[in-house]
């Protein structure tokens, strides 16, 4: 392995939200809303927001940084980056983007952001609105075939086929999540647990996916500030180290009609490997796990290829009492995901995993050293991301 | 393979129309005359799906289009049930169905199983192709459905 890595080269200084909205619920426009978390993030960093000099975003992000370079008067924008397609796959990436982009020295102070105010623009989970269609989706919406959920059950339903995985694991993944959410005061469904039976009774919205199997669809913003290790001692008391952060897609992840040669995999095969390598650490170092829930079903896919559990035993390890903080064996989503607390495009939880290591979580890991948070679990390119103490640099 | 059905939803979801590059009209042209028509590379002779300027396996510029025959297995399948469009608010359940070729490398295309909305279905299982002619579109197009053999 090369020791060509962000590992002790980087640190993340600064977090923000904005509130969490239901769907169409923000009083401010999506572009306000990405100010208001931008700035929140360099007040936590104790900065003033003029020493940001980069932007990198994902799933094409419509708050463009030249714009937001100006509105918040910067003397330069170095560095201005978008992380292509595939949704929420790109949220690890986006801040792996800013690591590199500060390792290389395009830029000194690089923050990742992702907005979103479905009420001002349209929502992400609604079918096509057109009367005609062409391309690949022409080989699917036909069929009625044109939603996140609709693109991703196939897989869960060959999961289920190939190695025997139980629809429980589903459902343990859910109530985990909405279990966090009851503690955290940000989360959207914060005074709405949810208990077995509701889930059992619950609609489908395509089987093998209930309604409680699927993300929310929300309003908000966040924000992640990175810069060098060296600055962010200066900077803050618990600067929070990303200690390997990998994006891509397995062999023809981009073949279209569900032609991926690989088809019941949440991308991560080849990526979680070299995660871990260029950290330094293995599977059972991780202390907390943020994995990105577009659905559940792919969740437990991501925690199975990222070596957390197995194929065969994922239908013991996958329950509620493992996956709950402070005590279980492997604590999920411990902010309450995008199931729960919001669906940031899966941002919300790389800022879960920062907030575990400072020990500042709803849901606290005691004495978490390293977290891991992916995103975008099946789509064409997937991204997940490691953060640790300074401890964990070894 | 002249097998046809009708429509299995119900009617107001977007039309499919060849895409403007040329791209995948000799494949709509087929559907139209109740033919299957796919991808195949002239010098590798793998056989690909959706279409692409370029063969995946060998990277040859503008793979062929060959008729296979219109015979299958299930290789994934779901049951929508929530209406993700207007025209889809009283269609109740129904199937949508992966379908592996063995015939043609195992290339995957996506339809519906004909049939009970309800009925119980196996990963593996044979299927046919059903040709969903819509004539009355403007411009007229054929879908291609499955149904259990």
């Amino acid at each position: 392995m090369s020791d060509n890595t962000i590992k002790g080269r980087v640190a993340v200084v600064g977090i923000g939200e904005t509130t969490y909205y239901k769907r169409g619920e923000s009083p401010d426009p999506e572009f306000k809303l990405v100010l208001r978390a931008i700035l929140d993030a360099c007040a936590d960093a104790g900065i003033s927001h003029r020493t940001v000099d980069g932007f990198c975003s994902y799933s094409n992000d419509r708050n463009m940084p030249a714009r937001l370079a100006a509105a918040l008067g910067l003397p330069e924008l170095r560095f201005s980056n978008m992380q292509w397609g595939s949704g929420g796959g790109g949220a690890a990436a986006a801040v792996g983007n800013a690591c590199a982009a500060v390792a290389a020295g395009y830029a000194e102070c690089v923050v990742a952001y992702r907005g979103l105010a479905q009420g001002q623009y349209g929502r992400f989970g609604a079918g096509a609105r057109v009367n005609s269609i062409s391309g690949p989706p022409a080989f699917t919406v036909p069929y009625g075939v044109m939603s996140p959920a609709q693109m991703y059950a196939m897989r869960t339903t060959r999961l289920f086929h190939d190695h025997g995985i139980s629809p429980d694991t589903l459902k343990a993944v859910a109530l985990a999540a909405y279990h966090h959410a009851q503690n955290n005061p940000r989360a959207v469904m914060h005074g709405r647990p949810l208990d077995g039976d509701t889930y059992d009774s619950s609609r489908w919205i395509t089987e093998p996916f209930r309604l409680y199997d699927c993300c929310l669809e929300n309003d908000g913003a966040a924000a992640v500030i990175v810069t060098s290790a060296e600055r962010a001692a200066d900077l803050i008391d618990t600067p929070v180290y990303p200690l390997s952060v990998q994006q891509g897609g397995p062999h023809r992840s981009g073949a279209t009609v569900d032609n991926q040669p690989d088809y019941a995999t949440s991308s991560f095969k080849l990526l979680a490997p070299r995660l871990y390598a260029q950290a330094g650490i293995g599977p059972s170092d991780v202390d907390a796990v943020q994995s990105y829930e577009n659905f559940t079903g792919a969740v437990v896919m991501s925690l199975i290829e990222h070596g957390l559990c197995s194929y065969e035993n994922a239908n013991e390890v996958l329950t509620v009492e493992n996956l709950t903080a402070p005590d279980g064996a492997l604590p999920l989503n411990t902010s309450g995901g995008n199931l729960a607390e919001c669906y940031m495009h899966g941002l919300g939880l790389q800022i879960e995993a920062i907030r575990q290591i400072r020990g500042t979580s709803t849901n606290q890991v005691p004495g978490a050293r390293v977290a891991l948070a992916n995103a975008g679990p099946m789509v064409e390119v997937a991204s997940t991301a490691l953060y640790g103490t300074a401890e964990a640099l070894g | 393979m002249t097998e046809a059905t009708s429509p299995y939803l119900a009617p107001g979801l977007p039309a499919p129309r060849p895409v403007r590059d040329g791209l995948d009209e000799p494949y709509w042209s087929g559907a139209r005359r109740h033919e299957l028509w796919v991808q195949r590379c002239p010098s590798c002779g793998t056989h690909q799906w959706g279409p692409e300027w370029m063969c995946h396996a060998c990277q040859r510029f503008d793979p062929d289009w060959v008729q296979v025959e219109g015979r299958g297995r299930i290789f994934s399948w779901q049951r929508p049930h929530h209406p993700v469009h207007p025209a889809l608010a009283d269609q109740g359940p129904y199937v949508v169905v992966l379908v592996e070729l063995p015939h043609a490398d195992r290339i995957r295309m996506i339809g519906n199983l004909l049939g009970d909305p309800l009925q119980a279905i196996e990963i593996g299982s044979d299927v046919d192709a059903v040709f969903e002619d819509h004539d009355d579109a403007d411009p007229p197009f054929t879908l291609v459905q499955w149904r259990a053999r």
